[in-house]
């Protein structure tokens, strides 16, 4: 690991393009304001990737996911390794058949002989006051598709780490970057740095609660710790970085020692990627359990506008200590 | 329209052989599901056999091709090989797609055939971006997308028109505008009469051509690959035709009127071309018969090999899902 001063999460996403342009040039970049004369991103994830790797290699485009995602299967198809940026998560839903029908099915309805090595970025999270269409956590209708592969990274390094291995991944891969913790830091990744798809990493170990968590309610885990310790409760927290594949052995690692399980994320609790994990843990460990899985998720609701609803949404820090608290307690 | 690209004697000779080949597969995939055979979902091209094999006659191996669910006619004329096509539509592991993909999802890229699929419309958005790799590998290959007048309604259709003309892109719009969209006829959900008039939405050139008439339909072909070889961008091309069945197989096609389907039928293409060859002194009977009856031995042989060819193992169930991660 670098011992330079920390980085962003948005400071390592944009590095490992950088990095990653310039070791292959049949990577490109295309989105909405990607290039630097559209500002480099509309948060600057993309900043300075055009003025180094030139116009051709990174495209502004039309407001128009089809077409962004058509250009990058197609581009795909023969050899190119396409980044693109669908701006926002919410705005996957007006491409979603170029992502589910053809994206992701095209290495299996070709019999293999074709296959499409997409990254696709996208931004959400609510806590910025952007409201019920532009905050969503749609995860596991990515993760429920076969041929997709999803991300969620929650520090500056896996940011990195993950894109990088998004790029050089075969299949396409989804990164969800959470808009409020761009600006969170951490160490900065060594270049080069890879993070595997569908390895976890145990952000805390303890013994009386597993806690799994990826995005930004990994952060929020990791900050109720101190909570929690006071409490008494010594928790384990799981961040899953991938949640498909989603690492398996280690949660079941996991609960295997703590006999106990929560399972946090901000998109909402029903048919979320928690009730899959719930299932997988109660179906290998259904006798060493003291407890039956708990699932933390936002409200069945979409996210809301004003600040106190929008604050209520999210299972931040507190609703975790208290969740694994009573999950401990019984 | 100009008529800078007019077909020679040989190369119409070598349409007229596509579209042999191409009605006598339509002809035979009727029968072959007709008499139990062959149980899948087979969406007619008889009448439109013209367009794809006019067009093809311009196009190279390494040209890339984005067709539809209604397209076994557009990759046989591309050039995908028989007995690859009917294994895979018959569901066999010597199938192009090991038996995966099926009649509305075949793949053979090495004649350039990229995508099929049973998405309307969704054949333009990756043609562009065929079309986009071949722009910056500096080939010259172009790429085709394509697809029917129901799909020039769709969203997809404005969005890939409009990044194609404004990336310039070496793509080629081709609808085979057959008069009914599923089973609604053309004029009931499309407010303007042609097409080929939606380019000037986006700058570009828009074609409108009788794509019955092979020689037309090759010039207007002609004209929009050398645009795109040179780099002047896309061309949406609207080639008139007519399917003469239902939408799909086991549709009787009633909503079509009789007067309308037998003036259509009166203006088969094929035996149109047929005489016209003869007459103009390019083939002899004889030799226009013996193209057909080649064609209808190549395909009963492909039959044959595809239905008595395995099925794929269990272990194809999972596969090709994934990739090895690098």
């Amino acid at each position: 690991m670098s011992q330079e001063k920390p980085i962003t999460i948005l400071n390592g996403l944009n590095s490992a393009l950088m990095d990653a342009m310039a070791e292959d040039d049949k990577i490109l970049v295309l989105g909405e304001d990607v290039a630097d004369p559209e500002g480099g991103g509309v948060l600057g994830v993309t900043s300075g990737l055009s003025t180094r790797y030139g116009d051709d290699r990174v495209r502004s485009t039309p407001i128009a996911e089809q077409a962004i995602m058509g250009a990058a299967i197609g581009a795909s198809l023969i050899g190119f390794k396409p980044v693109a940026e669908i701006m926002l998560m919410n705005f996957t839903t007006v491409a979603m058949d170029m992502i589910v029908n053809h994206a992701a099915k095209l290495r299996y309805m070709s019999g293999g002989q074709t296959n499409v090595p997409i990254v696709i970025r996208c931004m959400t999270g609510a806590g910025i006051s952007a409201g019920g269409q532009h905050s969503d956590f749609l995860e596991a209708w990515f993760a429920h598709t076969a041929g997709m592969k999803v991300v969620a990274p929650s520090t500056p390094e896996d940011a990195y780490g993950l894109l990088r291995s998004a790029i050089d991944d075969p299949d396409p891969v989804l990164v969800i970057e959470n808009t409020p913790s761009y600006s969170a830091k951490g160490p900065a990744p060594a270049s080069g740095h890879r993070v595997p798809i569908g390895k976890a990493a145990i952000r805390s170990e303890g013994n009386d609660v597993t806690i799994v968590a990826y995005s930004r309610t990994a952060l929020e885990a990791v900050a109720a710790l101190p909570a929690m310790n006071e409490a008494g409760i010594s928790a384990e927290v799981i961040d899953l970085r991938s949640i498909q594949p989603w690492d398996e052995e280690a949660v079941i690692a996991s609960v295997s020692k703590t006999g106990r399980c929560l399972i946090v994320h901000e998109a909402v609790t029903p048919f979320g990627a928690g009730a899959e994990i719930a299932a997988v843990v109660q179906e290998r460990l259904f006798g060493k359990l003291k407890a039956p899985v708990k699932r933390l998720g936002a409200p069945f609701n979409p996210v809301p506008f004003s600040k106190p609803l929008e604050d209520a949404h999210i299972p931040k820090a507190a609703k975790i200590t208290e969740a694994a608290v009573a999950l401990v307690r019984g | 329209m100009t008529n800078a690209y007019l077909p020679d004697g040989p190369t119409q000779l070598a349409i007229f052989r596509k579209m042999a080949l191409l009605k006598t597969n339509d002809e035979l995939t009727r029968k072959t599901i007709t008499t139990g055979r062959l149980i899948m979902p087979f969406y007619s091209y008889r009448g439109q056999e013209a367009i794809p094999s006019a067009l093809a006659v311009n196009l190279r191996d390494s040209d890339y091709l984005c067709t539809i669910y209604r397209g076994i006619h557009d990759m046989l004329a591309k050039g995908m090989p028989l007995k690859d096509l009917w294994a895979e539509i018959a569901g066999r592991t010597a199938g192009t797609c090991k038996g995966k993909g099926g009649p509305m999802h075949l793949t053979y890229p090495k004649k350039g055939i990229m995508v099929t699929t049973g998405i309307v419309g969704s054949s333009m958005p990756i043609a562009n971006g065929l079309g986009w790799g071949a722009q910056l590998l500096g080939t010259d290959n172009v790429s085709v997308a394509t697809f029917g007048d129901g799909a020039s309604n769709i969203g997809a259709f404005h969005e890939a028109l409009n990044l194609a003309a404004v990336w310039k892109l070496p793509v080629i719009f081709l609808c085979q505008n057959n008069r009914y969209s599923e089973h609604t006829a053309f004029d009931v959900v499309t407010p303007i009469p042609r097409i080929s008039d939606r380019a000037a939405a986006y700058g570009i050139p828009g074609i409108h051509v009788d794509g019955n008439d092979p020689v037309a339909m090759y010039s207007a072909a002609a004209e929009a690959v050398a645009r795109a070889r040179a780099g002047e961008g896309p061309t949406l091309i609207e080639a008139m035709t007519f399917r003469f069945h239902g939408h799909s197989f086991g549709d009787p096609g009633t909503y079509i009127p009789k007067e309308e389907l037998q003036a259509a039928i009166e203006a088969d293409p094929y035996p149109r071309f047929r005489t016209k060859l003869i007459a103009d002194g390019i083939a002899s009977e004889a030799e226009l018969a013996a193209i057909e009856k080649e064609c209808e031995a190549e395909i009963e042989e492909a039959i044959a090999f595809a239905l008595n060819s395995p099925y794929p193992g269990l272990e194809e169930l999972s596969s090709d899902v994934y990739g090895a991660a690098a």
